[in-house]
């Protein structure tokens, strides 16, 4: 998120769409929803300034309750629209919502690679280990030999742990939330905003209709946070090699607890590395001041502004 | 075969990945500062380094719209090349070749296709001959081809020992040496020739000194060894500036002439040239001399490229991406997200061999119904294709305009044949009309609808990021607030909106938008193509006319909406008419057959992901013109 953002002074119900929200109730979709307009009242971001883009599935609803540009997109490819906006537009503050398994299973493709090019935004999984509105299939969360109620027989394809993945495609700011603690997500969204580089968090949440065994129930108890336990997450330009891979091989073994222990809290925040505008504007400098949505097309009379002169000249018969 | 009387075509052929290409250029940019007009044709594998690959250079005193099938002069590297070329020369042609492959076994040539080398070993074999290159030579020779076996080796050493260099370091100009011995038989100027080979080393002054001796060298054998031959170079030379470029060149300069603020892409044969090159050049001057430049970015598939350049265009931008089948097969979805949401998108799709991998850089127009198609359920598109090089450029620039009046994908098709010709046109001008950019972040108070019931189908395009232009986009059915309804009605007004768009650019998009009719205006012999066989029906129709046989070519530019009703005129005062595409199945006369109800007489196709020629499609043409033609023809050439 950039610094210079229009503020807006608004509370979090500015936030909320009117149109009328259709997930169960009890969904842990709710508490996210919530905890979103609150980051997004906290930050003070402006509604017409700010594009959430969802995936497919309930959590991709999402654009539709938030009061900002709201931006529904294809199964797996959140992540694609959202950085074709940003690229064209670095002022808008973007946010990409989708499930586990739009996310790690059809889109995880864009999973790795937005890692890799660390453009300046968030993408928050709702990680809730099923398909929940094609009615209880497997995701990519669920471990093997793990049956759900609708499940004909137990799973028996491995399991993919987001936050891993995340740390080995080079996410700069990786976190994990709980949905139902919606005052300590929000302040994880808050942070994963102002983090100037892609950031992603895991949102743990349970499908009360679909998953009835990550419940409510399941969770309590295993839960603990990394910065009350003392976890050192900051990668800042002057940390030495030696503490940036200590700081990598304890967030990908914290990241791996996830049976009687769970760590939610930040798991690594790096800001020793350029986001990707950074390096865009080092190599293409016009790219500062003429990003795409503010190329000048058309002078007063509707004529193009752009001199090819010099590249006919290259391809000139001398 | 004889030499045209008005051109002279040059072919040079030998491994991948020996330069054989970009000494090709070097070549054809001799030729054009000569002042002849040139043509290129290029064919390759897909390979780095080692099959084969050649590239016609065609040259003339005027204007050239194809190339030929068979050359005047070849150039060769290898016993291959002169397997699979040797015949296509002219009988008063001549073959340069080394004289290491002056007797090579057939057998022993691990590239060459089995089927080519029991054709020829046949032949061979009719007429007595052994299955060596010695034979081929020698059967060739019996037509009156002059074979000239030049000491490359010999050649090279003695260039080394001249410059003090060992023959290893030399050994990278063998493509040079063999240009300019072909350039000094040809009579081309030393000078000429040397100032083409500085232009394409430019800032390479060791190269540049290693060839500058051995274009003296070829100049000097060529003088004490060989007698000059009976084919040469056109004599007139044409005047004006003039622009030495190809088709994906010609794509990425209108791309930028109009605009074009991003473009996403993954690589792809044979589409990865357009972006490529935008990428060297992405940083460009506006008339007031600011500094600006579209973001062209190479990104993980074709799925993130088609989404992204959406999701770019949902903040104004002009959004563009290039692809091939392949990559077009992956973005269908994508482009219906775009249909959907009313997103001005481009989509330039390079045309290659399909079906599958199919051939990755061979030529083919196959995709055509697939372009109209792509996608599940309806939505609007407009796709239109170019006919050659230089119209390339217009077409690129306005499908921008189309694109953001009508809010819909618009699909730009090439094929890769068009993609790889290299060619002399006059020097573009900027189109001289005003861009349209339609309802463009279109004044609105709060409460904007993106998706407003309009008589049109237009709607106001609220931009994100633009100040209280906060709205809704989706995939889903939707609302005029672009929020999800599954209502009857509200989804039949959704689906009738969309498709008014359509509509309405069949009716404001001017005919002369749509085709041209060219060659003899008023013949009732009429050909209907669309893309690159342009250049071959119009060749073709020259040569005709010179048997004083009239014919007009249709070219269809605009492919959907289809011009119906002109094309239905036009195919009734047709007789006979015929259809050229380069497929099997003539996907345009299916076409006419969905939109008029009735097809074309003939149908002549080719699908061996070679390019039509006008010197092939002449034959066809007279053929059908005497009424002794079956309704299908299918063109075949055993050696391109």
């Amino acid at each position: 998120m950039k610094h210079d953002t229009i503020k807006a002074s608004l509370s979090f119900k500015n936030y909320r769409s009117d149109y009328a929200n259709d997930w169960c109730a009890g969904c842990g979709d709710h508490g996210i929803l919530r905890a979103l307009q609150k980051a997004l009242a906290d930050l003070g971001l402006a509604r017409d300034q700010t594009a959430v883009f969802g995936g497919i599935g309930c959590s991709g609803k999402t654009p539709y309750y938030l009061n900002t540009c709201g931006i529904h997109t294809l199964h797996g490819r959140v992540l694609s629209f959202a950085a074709g906006a940003k690229l064209a537009n670095p002022a808008l503050n973007v946010i990409a919502v989708g499930g586990d398994g739009d996310g790690l299973s059809i889109g995880g493709g864009h999973f790795v690679n937005s890692g890799r090019r660390n453009l300046d935004m968030l993408y928050i999984m709702f990680n809730n280990g099923v398909y929940g509105l094609t009615k209880g299939q497997p995701a990519p969360t669920l471990r093997i030999g793990e049956r759900t109620k609708s499940m004909a027989h137990s799973n028996i394809q491995g399991y993919v742990n987001p936050v891993a993945l995340a740390l080995v495609s080079g996410y700069t700011w990786i976190g994990r939330g709980y949905a139902y603690d919606v005052p300590a997500l929000s302040v994880l969204i808050s942070a994963a905003m102002r983090h100037p580089g892609m950031a992603f968090l895991d949102v743990l949440q349970p499908c009360p209709k679909y998953n009835d065994l990550h419940t409510k129930d399941w969770y309590a108890g295993k839960l603990y946070s990394l910065q009350e336990d003392g976890y050192q997450a900051l990668i800042s330009a002057d940390t030495d090699v030696a503490m940036i891979q200590q700081v990598y091989n304890q967030a990908m073994a914290r990241a791996q607890e996830c049976e009687e222990r769970i760590a939610v809290g930040v798991f690594l925040h790096d800001v020793s590395r350029p986001d990707f505008q950074t390096q865009l504007q080092a190599m293409q400098s016009a790219y500062g001041d003429s990003t795409p949505c503010r190329q000048p097309v058309t002078d007063a009379n509707g004529r193009s502004m752009v001199d090819i002169s010099p590249l006919l000249e290259e391809l000139k018969v001398r | 075969m004889n030499q045209d009387p008005d051109n002279l075509a040059w072919r040079i052929g030998g491994p991948q990945g020996g330069g054989i290409n970009r000494i090709a250029r070097l070549f054809a940019r001799a030729c054009a500062s000569l002042g002849a007009e040139v043509i290129c044709r290029r064919e390759y594998h897909s390979n780095i380094m080692g099959r084969h690959s050649y590239n016609d250079v065609l040259m003339a005193s005027s204007p050239l719209s194809c190339h030929r099938e068979s050359t005047d002069v070849l150039v060769s590297f290898d016993a291959e090349t002169l397997c699979r070329h040797a015949q296509s020369v002219t009988a008063s042609g001549m073959i340069l070749y080394s004289d290491h492959d002056a007797d090579i076994q057939l057998d022993q040539l691990p590239y060459l296709d089995e089927r080519l080398r029991d054709h020829i070993s046949a032949r061979l074999s009719s007429k007595r001959l052994p299955p060596s290159t010695q034979g081929l030579l020698q059967m060739v020779g019996q037509r009156g081809v002059t074979a000239i076996g030049v000491p490359y080796q010999r050649l090279l050493s003695e260039i080394g020992e001249e410059l003090g260099l060992p023959k290893k370091r030399v050994s990278a100009t063998l493509n040079m040496l063999a240009v300019a011995i072909s350039a000094a038989l040809l009579k081309m100027s030393e000078p000429q020739l040397l100032n083409a080979m500085e232009t394409t080393f430019v800032d390479k002054a060791e190269i540049i000194r290693m060839n500058r001796q051995v274009v003296v060298n070829a100049y000097q054998y060529v003088l004490e060894h060989l007698e000059q031959p009976s084919v040469s170079m056109p004599s007139n030379r044409s005047s004006g500036r003039r622009l030495l470029l190809n088709a994906t060149q010609s794509v990425a300069l209108g791309k930028l002439a109009a605009g074009m603020g991003f473009q996403s892409y993954y690589p792809i044969s044979p589409a990865t040239d357009e972006s490529t090159y935008l990428e060297a050049h992405a940083e460009i001057r506006l008339t007031n001399g600011d500094a600006v430049g579209p973001l062209v970015l190479q990104v993980e598939d074709e799925l993130a490229a088609i989404n992204m350049a959406s999701g770019a265009a949902l903040t104004g931008a002009r959004c563009a991406t290039a692809t091939s089948g392949p990559g077009f097969s992956l973005m269908a979805e994508g482009l219906g997200w775009a249909g959907m949401n009313e997103v001005p998108l481009v989509v330039t799709l390079y045309q290659r061999g399909g079906p599958s991998t199919g051939m990755p850089t061979r030529t083919d127009q196959a995709d055509l119904l697939f372009a109209l198609h792509a996608g599940h359920g309806e939505f609007p598109r407009i796709v239109l294709a170019s006919g050659d090089v230089a119209s390339c450029f217009n077409d690129a620039a306005q499908a921008f305009d189309y694109a953001e009046r009508y809010q819909m994908p618009v699909i730009h098709m090439l094929d890769k044949a068009l993609t790889s010709t290299l060619q002399t046109v006059p020097v573009f001008q900027m189109p001289n009309r005003r861009i349209e950019r339609g309802e463009l972040g279109a004044a609105h108070a709060q409460g904007i609808e993106r998706f407003a019931l309009t008589p049109s189908g237009l709607s106001p395009r609220p931009l994100l990021g633009q100040v209280a232009g906060q709205h809704w986009s989706t995939g889903v059915e939707h609302s005029e607030q672009g929020q999800v309804t599954e209502d009857p009605v509200l989804r039949e007004r959704m689906m009738e909106k969309r498709a008014q768009k359509l509509a309405l650019a069949a009716a404001e998009i001017p005919l002369s938008e749509q085709f041209e009719v060219l060659g003899d205006e008023r013949a009732a012999f009429t050909v209907f193509t669309w893309g690159s066989n342009k250049g071959a029906v119009l060749d073709a129709i020259r040569r005709l006319s010179t048997a004083g046989i009239r014919a007009r070519l249709v070219q269809l530019r605009l492919l959907w909406p289809f011009p119906t009703e002109a094309v239905r005129q036009l195919l009734e005062t047709a007789a006979p008419s015929v259809i050229i595409e380069c497929s099997y199945s003539a996907q345009l006369d299916l076409l006419f057959q969905q939109q008029i109800g009735a097809g074309c007489d003939h149908q002549v196709v080719k699908y061996s992901g070679r390019p039509i020629s006008g010197e092939a499609l002449v034959a066809a043409l007279q053929s059908i013109q005497a009424g002794e033609a079956e309704s299908r023809i299918v063109l075949r050439n055993p050696y391109e």
